[in-house]
C-alpha cells in the first residue's frame, strides 16, 4: 500500500459566476522514497490540489475525493483534531514565497520550535538544541545566532532554508514542496534542490515537488504528473516524458523551451490557459492544440493506456505523430511537416 | 538589403567604465557607507543586436538598466548614446535622448497603471514627447497594438482584464511608441509561463528585426539568454567578470563563476548526468565586499593573490575575463 493515495480528487470553488472546478479528477500515488513532480503552468491547479490534501483551503472550497488516504488513514473521515496531528508532522509542506510565508513578527527560532512544541513536546532547551541542529543541517552558518534573527534580516535563500528546516523539524514522511526555488537565484536553487534530495535519500522521505520549471523536473524527479486546467493530462516516468511525450500539451510545452529550440523562432503554444468563463467543450486543450479535430471539440477524451502516459487525449502521440488519427488529416500533417523541414 | 547591412553595424550606445555608487546611512549617527552597486562596466551596443547581461540578484544588472535609461546619472565613467555624450549633457539633450532609449520592466502587474486604459497608457509617451494631435496619437497606438498582437477592442480596457503575457505585450508596445533605437529589457519573460514566454520571445525577435532595435537584455535565465543574445556579459557583485560572444560564453566559459552558473542551470534532459560545480555560501553584501576579487570567498581556485588584488578585464581566448586564475593559466578543465 502506498504512503499517500489520492483517487479522483476534485476541488470546486463557488464564485460569483457559479461553480469553478480548479482541480478535476486528480489521482496520485506516492511511496516511501519517491520523488514525484507535478508540473503545469500557473492556473493549472497544482498548488490547490496539494493544499486540499493538507486541508489548508478556505471554507469556500468544496473538496471531494473517492479516496484520500495517508499511511492507511482516511483523511476525509478523520476528525479535524486527529487530522491536525498528522499535518505538519508526518506530512509537511514548503510554501512558495519564503518572504511572505514566514511571520515577520516572530524570530526564526520561535517559528521553528513552534511546530516541535505542538507535535513533539519536550523541554524548551531540547527544542532549541534541535532547532540549531536543523539550521545547521540546511546549511545556515552560525545557527545559534540566527535563531534570534527575524525573517527580514535574512536573504530569500536563507528564508527558504528556514522554511525547509521548519517543515522537516518533525521528521515528516511526506514533504510537499510548492515551487521551493522559484524566487531564488540559480546557484542557490541548485543548493536547495540538492538539500531536498539528500533529505529524501537519507531518510527515505517521499517528496512531491510542485514546479513549472521543466529543467528542475528533469534533474530531480522520478515520476511526473503534467497538469493542465485542473486535469492531469499525462502521468509518466521522467525519461519517457522528456523523450516521447504522449500528450500534445506536454510535447508543445517541451518544444517551447528555449534550450530545446533549433531555430530563431520558438514553437509557441497559441492562446492562454482557459479560465472559468471560457472553458471549451470537449478536450480542454483543443483550442490550443495543433492536432484538434471535431471529435476533440465535442467530446472530452478518455484516459490512454499507462504505456501511453495515461494521456488524457483522443489521439495520444506515438513517435511524434498522433495515433488513431483520421488518415486524410495524418497525410496533411505529414505533408506540412515535410514542407516545414524543407523551408528550414 | 545593402542599407540594412550597413545599419546592422551602427553603434548606438557606448559605455566606458560606468560606475554607480550609492551612499547609505544605516543609522542616523553613523557615517554613510558606500554601496558600489556597479563598478566599471564597459560595452558597446549595435543596432539590431542583443547584448545580454546575466547574473544573480544584487549583481548590479538593474542599476545598469537605470543608468542606460538615464533614470540615474553614473558616478563616474562615460555613456554615449547615438554619438552624444550623456554624462555632461544638459537637460534638453537628455530629454531628447529619452526618446531613443526605452525600457520594459520585469513585472507586468506592477508596471502598468491600473487606473488607465490601454489606449491612454500607449498614448502617454506621445503626449509628453511629441506634438501629434489626438487623432494621430490614437492611430499610432492602434497601429502598435496590432503590431504586438493585441486586438483593437483592447484599446478601451484596463490592465486587470489582461493576462501576464498580454500585459507584457502592452508594456512592449508602450516602449516602442516613440520609435526608440535602444530597448532595455529587464527580465521581460521571467514572470511568464513557458508557453507564453515563447510567444513573447518570438515577438521580441520579430520587432528587433523590423525596427532594427538594439536590445540590452537583462536576465538570470541562461537558457533564454542562450536563445536570444548575440553577446553576453556575466556580472558578479557589481562587476563584469566575463564578456564575450554568446557561442564563446556557452561553449567555452572561462571564469569560475560563469562555469558555476552554467552548471547550476537545470537542463530539461533527464539523461544528461554531469558533475555540478557546487558553490557554497551566498552573495556577499555590496556594502562590505570581500577584498581583492569579489568572488574569492566562493571560488575553488582562490589563491593569495585573489584575496588581495582586484582583477581587471583582460582578453582571454575570444572573450574578456577578469580573473587572476585565468590570466595565470591555473584554471583548466
Amino acid at each position: 500500500m502506498s504512503l499517500l493515495e489520492i483517487r479522483n480528487l476534485s476541488v470546486e470553488f463557488t464564485t460569483a459566476y457559479g461553480q469553478f472546478r480548479a482541480v478535476d479528477a486528480v489521482d496520485l500515488d506516492v511511496d516511501q522514497g519517491d520523488v514525484v513532480a507535478i508540473v503545469g503552468e500557473s492556473g493549472s491547479g497544482k498548488s490547490v490540489a496539494m493544499l486540499a490534501l493538507m486541508g489548508l483551503l478556505p471554507w469556500t472550497a468544496k473538496v471531494q475525493a473517492d479516496r484520500l488516504s495517508f499511511d492507511g488513514k482516511d483523511l476525509t473521515s478523520l476528525e479535524p483534531k486527529q487530522r491536525r496531528r498528522i499535518i505538519g508532522k508526518d506530512m509537511a509542506m514548503i510554501f512558495q514565497e519564503p518572504m511572505t510565508s514566514l511571520n515577520p513578527c516572530f524570530t526564526v527560532g520561535f517559528q521553528i520550535t513552534e511546530a516541535m512544541k505542538v507535535h513533539l513536546g519536550g523541554t524548551r532547551a531540547e527544542r532549541r538544541r534541535r532547532a540549531v541542529e536543523l539550521l545547521d543541517q540546511v546549511g545556515i552558518p552560525e545557527p545559534e545566532t540566527r535563531l534570534s534573527a527575524f525573517p527580514h534580516q535574512m536573504s530569500g535563500g536563507m528564508n527558504q532554508r528556514v522554511m525547509i528546516a521548519m517543515s522537516i523539524a518533525c521528521n515528516p514522511r511526506l514533504l510537499i514542496a510548492d515551487e521551493p526555488t522559484t524566487a531564488l537565484d540559480v546557484t542557490i536553487q541548485a543548493q536547495i534542490l540538492e538539500l531536498l534530495l539528500s533529505l529524501q535519500r537519507d531518510r527515505g522521505m517521499a517528496l512531491v515537488l510542485i514546479t513549472h520549471d521543466m529543467g528542475v523536473v528533469a534533474e530531480t524527479a522520478q515520476r511526473v504528473m503534467v497538469q493542465y486546467a485542473g486535469q492531469q493530462v499525462e502521468r509518466r516516468d521522467v525519461v519517457g516524458l522528456f523523450s516521447t511525450p504522449a500528450h500534445p500539451y506536454t510535447a508543445a510545452l517541451l518544444d517551447a523551451l528555449p534550450e530545446r529550440s533549433r531555430g530563431k523562432r520558438l514553437p509557441s503554444i497559441p492562446g492562454v490557459v482557459p479560465g472559468q468563463l471560457d472553458r471549451p467543450d470537449g478536450c480542454l486543450f483543443n483550442p490550443r492544440c495543433r492536432f484538434a479535430t471535431d471529435l476533440c471539440r465535442s467530446r472530452p477524451p478518455g484516459r490512454g493506456s499507462p504505456e501511453q502516459g495515461a494521456a488524457l487525449c483522443h489521439y495520444p502521440l506515438q513517435g511524434g505523430e498522433p495515433s488513431g488519427y483520421p488518415p486524410d488529416l495524418l497525410d496533411q500533417l505529414r505533408r506540412q511537416a515535410a514542407e516545414e523541414a524543407r523551408s528550414a | 538589403m545593402n542599407q540594412a547591412q550597413t545599419q546592422d553595424q551602427t553603434q548606438v550606445l557606448k559605455a566606458v567604465d560606468l560606475t554607480r555608487h550609492y551612499a547609505v546611512r544605516r543609522s542616523p549617527f553613523s557615517k554613510p557607507a558606500t554601496v558600489k552597486a556597479l563598478g566599471g562596466a564597459s560595452f558597446i551596443l549595435n543596432a539590431g543586436q542583443t547584448l545580454a547581461v546575466v547574473g544573480e540578484s544584487g549583481c548590479g544588472k538593474s542599476t545598469l538598466a537605470r543608468l542606460v535609461t538615464l533614470i540615474e546619472k553614473p558616478t563616474s565613467g562615460t555613456l554615449e548614446i547615438g554619438g552624444l555624450e550623456v554624462t555632461s549633457a544638459g537637460q534638453q539633450t537628455i530629454k531628447s535622448l529619452h526618446k531613443t532609449v526605452q525600457i520594459v520592466f520585469q513585472d507586468p502587474y506592477g508596471s502598468l497603471n491600473p487606473r488607465q486604459k490601454i489606449g491612454t497608457i500607449l498614448q502617454e509617451p506621445l503626449k509628453i514627447n511629441t506634438n501629434l494631435s489626438a487623432a494621430e496619437r490614437r492611430a499610432a497606438a492602434e497601429k502598435m497594438m496590432a503590431r504586438v498582437g493585441l486586438r483593437p477592442e483592447h484599446y478601451d480596457r484596463y490592465p486587470h482584464m489582461f493576462s501576464g503575457g498580454q500585459r507584457q505585450r502592452i508594456a512592449i508596445a508602450r516602449a516602442l511608441m516613440l520609435n526608440p533605437k535602444i530597448v532595455i529589457l529587464d527580465e521581460p519573460v521571467s514572470a511568464l509561463d513557458v508557453s507564453i514566454q515563447a510567444q513573447v520571445l518570438n515577438l521580441l525577435a520579430d520587432l528587433q528585426e523590423e525596427f532594427n532595435l538594439a536590445f540590452l537584455f537583462i536576465s538570470h535565465d541562461l537558457s533564454v539568454v542562450r536563445h536570444i543574445a548575440d553577446e553576453v556579459i556575466v556580472m558578479y557583485l557589481g562587476r563584469p567578470v566575463e564578456h564575450g560572444s554568446r557561442d564563446e560564453i556557452f561553449a567555452n566559459p572561462q571564469h569560475p563563476y560563469t562555469r558555476a552558473l552554467l552548471s547550476a542551470t537545470p537542463m530539461a534532459d533527464p539523461n544528461r548526468k554531469r558533475a555540478r560545480i557546487k558553490l557554497t555560501g551566498e552573495l556577499p553584501s555590496p556594502i562590505n565586499p570581500p577584498s581583492g576579487c569579489p568572488f574569492h570567498p566562493r571560488c575553488h581556485y582562490a589563491k593569495d593573490r585573489c584575496r588581495q588584488e582586484v582583477p581587471v578585464m583582460q582578453p582571454a581566448g575570444a572573450s574578456q575575463v577578469s580573473c587572476h586564475g585565468v590570466e595565470e593559466g591555473r584554471i583548466t578543465d
